[in-house]
């Protein structure tokens, strides 16, 4: 990521710097932390909160929720007690790697945007969850929370005002699974990660029972600008491109020739994204299908690559934004074999609570296995589709195998043949 | 692959009583003022034993379990859990290699092949000169880099089967 970049432009990556991150006075320099004082000493907790949800500021954690509309269920005044603000930093959605860069590369900007949301939702505390693995981002992050304490910016009467609030860094231990909201909440709790039924939701019940906001990295490192340059501001950035407002972490994995990821418009076409970017296919590949953002979203076309990268179009398309960061599979690959390697993930990091998803996707999985070996049996393909609708939205507890189900229902859409051809055919049907 | 470059847990010396570090016992009391509830702190105990120990030996489980208030059998199931914490002896050095999609896009069968050839182990298992554990892990977040691996805490990317010897020596 390029030092030159603009912060009109580039607000969320213009101050990375993923060799040295900037520490709080040259965060301050750059403009840190003005967010902090504005908000802290002349804004009502309420006002932020209205101003996020005219800004149409977006969950980019993959689900796209109106980030102000999640803070204004939160119980608010002087009786509303104890309160938590937990950023999902669990990034752990297979090809995202979005989150990792803005820890790492700026972390005084999520501490900040943790502690402007903290104000405006009058949180008595805020949770960084940060997946076991990101080791450095842990170390960057406890050292900007221990800077911002020791400038005031945490702890008691925060900048002379009434409000007091801490934050912490939580570090994982693994599981996929933590992402889901609430079996991040009873990660949190130092419980097995297994999800919780809705409703009610953490806005109303969630850490130790108290109303809880989580939110995803991204979102939160947008709320500072939102409350420095104001909604109109927010939806310039995305230049008309979209409906939805802002700037986008975007990114290509895969075999591509640069791969990466860059802040763009909210709303740039995949086209540009994979082409422009990324530089396109590595030399002699050609693009068979991609995935916009994640494991759990359905496979798209290269017929798709023209349309804007923002929720509704995609979704149109029929499948998920998720978290805008496209796996790209090119046609070399077995499309069957990169399948069963998302089913075998999705299998392994199933928390195993409700049945469909435990037992659906390990079977899944062995039917998919099978067809790869060309040893599929006549009905297998029904049994996939079975599987489709039965571990669909509303058949499980949570989202995961929905999620798991994605990949595979646009693949049997899209390459039904490919699925065919690995049912074994009678021996004498093979011998003739 | 020869089963005798394999530890084997019966290789391994008889269990020992567990006793919790003093330093560890203050880390995890440290740990619990963090949250509203010490059980909270399950997870952080667990890794400040295994930061210790490499593992969480058995009798580790019902001590956090004493220091924190909550039944051993509690503990256990969070241990058991998060694949993270190891409930088994490993290497000196766990090497964690990315089986996720953009991995499995870009080379990580040879890279995983070469690994088990090198070590002459499978997934899951430890060298019998107790230097490396073998484990897959799910997408590291670093898919521009693929395929990638952690060793201990480092994060190597963009490897190639020729790659696995040389970087394995830099962990004796």
């Amino acid at each position: 990521m390029s030092a030159r970049l603009s912060p009109e432009t580039h607000p969320l990556t213009a101050r990375i710097d993923l060799a040295a991150p900037l520490d709080r006075k040259g965060y301050e320099a750059a403009g840190g932390y003005r967010a902090l004082r504005k908000a802290v000493k002349e804004m009502a907790p309420g006002d932020i909160t209205k101003l996020v949800k005219d800004s149409n500021l977006r969950g980019r954690g993959g689900a796209g929720f109106p980030t102000g509309v999640k803070w204004g269920l939160v119980p608010m005044g002087p009786d509303a007690g104890r309160k938590y603000l937990v950023c999902n930093a669990d990034e752990m959605e297979p090809g995202t790697f979005k989150d990792r860069l803005l820890m790492e590369g700026d972390p005084h900007q999520l501490v900040e945007g943790m502690i402007v949301a903290g104000y405006a939702l009058q949180a008595t505390r805020g949770y960084i969850f940060l997946r076991g693995e990101y080791v450095l981002a842990a170390e960057r992050l406890n050292r900007a929370i221990a800077e911002a304490q020791a400038a005031g910016y945490l702890g008691k009467n925060i900048l002379g005002s009434p409000w007091s609030y801490e934050l912490f860094v939580h570090t994982g231990a693994g599981r996929y699974i933590c992402g889901e909201e609430t079996a991040l909440l009873n990660s949190l709790e130092g419980k097995r990660a297994n999800p919780r039924a809705k409703p009610p939701f953490p806005q109303i019940a969630g850490l130790w029972g108290r109303p809880t906001v989580v939110n995803n990295v991204e979102t939160l490192c947008n709320v500072p600008h939102i409350v420095q340059n104001g909604a109109a501001w927010f939806h310039g950035l995305s230049q008309g491109k979209s409906k939805d407002a802002g700037t986008k972490l975007y990114g290509v994995s895969g075999r591509v020739k640069r791969p990466g990821c860059w802040e763009l418009p909210f709303g740039a076409t995949a086209r540009e994204i994979v082409e422009e970017h990324a530089g396109g296919l590595q030399d002699g590949l050609k693009l068979k299908c991609w995935l916009p953002g994640g494991a759990s979203t359905d496979f798209l076309l290269p017929e798709h690559l023209d349309l804007a990268m923002d929720f509704d179009t995609i979704a149109k398309a029929g499948s998920r934004l998720g978290t805008g960061l496209i796996t790209v599979v090119d046609d070399r690959q077995n499309l069957l074999a990169v399948l069963r390697n998302l089913e075998e993930f999705f299998a392994r990091e199933s928390c195993g609570w409700c049945t469909p998803c435990r037992d659906g996707l390990p079977w899944t999985e062995k039917l998919l296995a099978a067809l790869m070996r060309g040893e599929g049996r006549p009905g297998d393909l029904e049994a996939l589709e079975q599987m489709t609708r039965f571990l669909g939205p509303g058949r499980t507890f949570c989202a995961h195998a929905p999620g798991a189900m994605e990949p595979l229902q646009s693949a049997l859409k899209y390459f039904r043949a490919e699925f065919e051809a690995g049912i074994a055919r009678p021996p004498a049907q093979a011998a003739a | 692959m020869s089963h005798d470059r394999v530890l084997k847990l019966s290789d391994l010396p008889p269990a020992q009583p567990f006793v919790l570090h003093d330093e560890d016992r203050a880390a995890i009391e440290h740990e619990i003022a963090r949250y509203e509830d010490p059980r909270a702190a399950s997870i952080e105990a667990l890794k400040i034993v295994q930061k210790r120990h490499g593992w969480v030996p058995d009798g580790a489980i019902a001590v956090i379990g004493q220091v924190l208030g909550i039944p051993a059998s509690d503990v256990e199931g969070v241990a058991t859990f998060y694949n993270l914490i190891f409930r088994r002896p490993v290497g000196r050095h766990v090497i964690k290699v990315c089986d996720s999609v953009s991995c499995f896009l870009t080379g990580f069968e040879e890279v995983f092949a070469a690994l088990q050839r090198r070590l002459g182990v499978g997934p899951g298992q430890t060298t019998a000169d107790g230097r490396f554990t073998l484990l897959p892990i799910c997408c590291l977040g670093a898919c521009d880099k693929g395929p990638v691996l952690m060793i201990d805490d480092d994060t190597h990317g963009n490897l190639r089967a020729a790659d696995v010897e040389k970087l394995l020596e830099r962990y004796p």
